[in-house]
């Protein structure tokens, strides 16, 4: 016991030493929003030195990928190490020097249901930033019910032909290569007809387009793929499919758990807005003195507090040793939700100055605007209370 | 906020909870509770005899004075498996609220009392109709070396059996001091109340009580010091108690769910219930983390603990009356019979609601101490 906590703060003591020695000082405790965020790819431009030099820093440590194995780039972290260096980041307020779907999603489907060759032929550019992906799975048909999925992959003999329409594909318009759920049994039940395909955005028929927000600009656009030729394989051993053929829902299955369990680091902003109590503390006070407004803040912060208490206490409980697994959708539904009302809260007490698109409170009214997507993305809060009261609560079908 | 360390319970904290719930199970369950309805009683004294036997009514009291010290998460645990049960006893009253304050005020021979189980206390502080401990009126003149009480107590839980009051007094314009009286006091005079819980309540009225300085807990004027430590104990386990309470109360519903049948399908497949109890249990499960967090900051920062402790009782107050309200709903007629149990939870879960003030005098002190 006592030589494993040795071993921790050795490693806490090393770590942040590292981190301090190498993670520039202009970088620290910056709040750069959306601009912070270094996404790598192909063609990515730095908008910043300090992240060109804090990226390349952590590549050579596989710290953009502090948990993989370090023949694909990774650190190779236990969890225990993990956690450690993420509190050592924030503590010395450091950012995090990479961020891309490929370290969220793909990364994890491949240690998962990879083989060998595909996780060094494609993880490694990911952890260096590199190659950027992006996720396809939603169609226009294709929302909750997402096993639907209709773009089909047709057998060739040496390549698959891709024709079919993706959407809600973020950063679509960046991206390098696409990992997709594509058909390739069009008899089969549909949950055992879709294969998780690897695709290189240059291919010939693949456009994309940007989706406009009721908030404004996003990230989100749709994909066409218009008879596109995917090679079956990309090199020896290395082919475009990850799983077997006709068993991708596995592996987006998987990832989805994987998603919704990063719920429990509040993944994805879809938890946090803007602090209630620091808000109304710079309004102008009689906006307080109006007693439904009042009630509602009162009511808000007190959720907002247990709220934050419970993601606490599911951490601990993974940290002893139980997977957040399903509860995962109850975190998803209260969170989200709470996060809405939130927002409604902020643009009641913002009153007029909420109204401009960009106006005494900065991008308040976008914000807002956004966070109603919050119980609609990563699976709609009505798809949670069907988790949560079949899974949980062991509620009959019939 | 003052956040633990840990929100989940160690495994001495399972143990206790496995013990409580084996023990309430078998020495009282809710027809037990039914039963002293049903004949009028208060609460069951051989039941009392026992949780002193298991160091319950010690829970709080130190080893030196034979209690068991387990301290406030571990009271929180049984309170909590009490408000599954629905145990009537003087536990919040006694080995809670007045141990705490008695502890503070180093009352050591009480102390010893209390966790032999010899004795009971009730808390007789507020007079109006809501929980208000700084708007006392009930006088404390001083006369020659001691004092005289006059004035009149709401509402007090346990009043009607208690051995002894814990009575909030004025003694100056700005000052209030905290009391240490036997309920057998001359001029004391008690009047028991049919409470929709079933359980004792009494108002009190002090028609020139003699007290001397020796009755004193903590310093004259200043009894809300003196107090303090107690309230904020019987908060976080009144919190407990209730999400105790809703617990069972929805645990109960979605057993009745799978069962009952209606349209020739068990109603608990229809999707429009199914998300009303998913959405309970999200409430649920939110509220037992604030309830949890009040308990450890108890035991291990008491000096800021006055915002963990609101927090829980806000959300235990607002997740009960919730639960409650859907339990009987989703039984249909038969949750609005007497015969039925759950009527029990929704009735002790209004009282919970009021008692030591309500959600909103909780979120209200929240929003204070948050700036606002």
């Amino acid at each position: 016991m006592e030589e494993a906590q040795n071993a921790q703060a050795a490693f806490r003591k090393e770590i942040s030493n590292w981190i301090d020695s190498h993670c520039p000082a202009s970088l620290r405790n910056q709040n750069l929003g959306e601009d912070g965020i270094v996404w790598g790819g192909k063609r990515w431009q730095f908008q910043r030195e300090d992240q060109k030099a804090w990226l390349e820093a952590a590549i050579v440590k596989g710290l953009t990928a502090p948990t993989w194995p370090q023949p694909y780039g990774g650190a190779g972290f236990s969890r225990a190490e993990e956690k450690i260096f993420r509190e050592e980041m924030s503590r010395l307020g450091a950012p995090s020097p990479l961020e891309s779907f490929g370290l969220w999603m793909l990364g994890p489907a491949l240690l998962g249901f990879g083989s060998e060759a595909q996780k060094r032929h494609f993880l490694p550019p990911v952890t260096r930033g590199e190659v950027r992906w992006c996720q396809g799975y939603s169609e226009p048909g294709a929302g909750s019910d997402l096993a639907n999925v209709q773009t089909r992959a047709e057998d060739m003999g040496d390549h698959w032909l891709v024709n079919g329409q993706k959407i809600w594909t973020s950063y679509a318009d960046q991206a390098d290569w696409i990992f997709a759920l594509v058909r390739t049994d069009r008899e089969a039940p549909k949950h055992k007809g879709i294969t998780f395909l690897l695709i290189d955005m240059e291919s010939a028929g693949v456009t994309t387009r940007p989706i406009q927000l009721i908030s404004g600009k996003s990230p989100f656009c749709e994909t066409f793929f218009d008879n596109v030729k995917v090679p079956k394989s990309y090199g020896d051993g290395i082919d475009a499919h990850v799983g077997e053929v006709n068993r991708g829902w596995d592996v987006a299955k998987y990832l989805l758990t994987h998603e919704r369990e990063m719920i429990g680091d509040g993944a994805g902003g879809l938890l946090s807005g803007r602090a209630v109590g620091s808000f109304l503390q710079d309004i102008d006070a009689a906006v307080l003195a109006d007693p439904v407004i009042r009630a509602q803040a009162m009511a808000l912060e007190v959720d907002d507090m247990a709220f934050a208490l419970t993601m606490q206490r599911y951490k601990d409980r993974a940290e002893a040793g139980t997977s957040l697994g399903d509860s995962s959708a109850m975190l998803k539904y209260a969170g989200t939700e709470l996060n809405k009302r939130r927002y409604e809260l902020l643009m009641s007490a913002a009153g007029a100055d909420g109204l401009e698109w960009d106006g005494a409170h900065g991008a308040l009214s976008p914000e807002w605007l956004r966070s109603k997507a919050n119980s609609i993305e990563g699976g709609t809060s009505e798809v949670m209370l069907e988790i949560i009261s079949k899974r949980l609560l062991g509620m009959p079908m019939k | 906020m003052t956040v633990m360390q840990t929100l989940i319970d160690s495994e001495d904290e399972v143990m206790l909870r496995d013990a409580a719930n084996g023990f309430l199970a078998e020495a009282a369950p809710v027809s037990a509770f039914r039963a002293l309805r049903d004949a009028g009683g208060a609460y069951d004294k051989a039941l009392w005899s026992e949780m002193a036997q298991m160091g319950w009514t010690g829970v709080l009291v130190p080893e030196a004075q034979g209690g068991a010290e387990m301290g406030h998460r571990a009271a929180g645990i049984l309170t909590e498996e009490m408000g599954a049960n629905l145990v009537a006893s003087p536990f919040l009253s006694t080995a809670v609220i007045a141990a705490t304050v008695l502890r503070g005020a180093g009352a050591e021979a009480r102390l010893e009392q209390i966790a032999r189980g010899e004795v009971t206390y009730a808390l007789a502080v507020d007079e109006g109709s809501k929980h208000a401990p700084d708007a006392v009126a009930l006088q404390a003149e001083p006369v020659g070396n001691g004092y005289r009480l006059s004035g009149t107590k709401r509402l007090v839980a346990d009043g009607g059996f208690a051995d002894r009051f814990l009575v909030l007094a004025r003694t100056s314009d700005t000052g209030l001091t905290l009391f240490d009286l036997d309920a057998g006091a001359a001029g004391l005079e008690r009047t028991s109340k049919r409470t929709i819980d079933g359980r004792d309540h009494a108002d009190l009225s002090f028609d020139g009580v003699e007290a001397t300085g020796a009755d004193i807990l903590g310093t004259l004027d200043d009894g809300l010091t003196a107090l303090r430590p107690g309230l904020l104990a019987g908060l976080a386990a009144l919190a407990a108690e209730m999400s105790g309470l809703a617990r069972q109360a929805a645990g109960m519903t979605l057993a009745y769910l799978v069962e009952r049948k209606q349209f020739g399908r068990t109603i608990g497949s229809f999707q429009a219930l199914q998300h009303r109890a998913a959405h309970l249990y999200a409430e649920q499960e939110i509220t037992l983390s604030a309830v949890i967090n009040a308990g450890r900051v108890l035991d291990h920062s008491p000096a800021e603990a006055e915002l963990a402790v609101s927090l829980a009782k806000a959300r235990a107050t607002a997740t009960a009356k919730l639960t409650v309200s859907e339990a009987v709903q989703m039984h249909g007629g038969i949750g609005m019979t007497d015969e039925h149990d759950i009527g029990f939870y929704m009735k002790r879960a209004r009282v919970g609601a009021e008692y030591l003030g309500d959600y909103g005098y909780h979120a209200a002190r929240i929003a204070a101490a948050r700036g606002f």
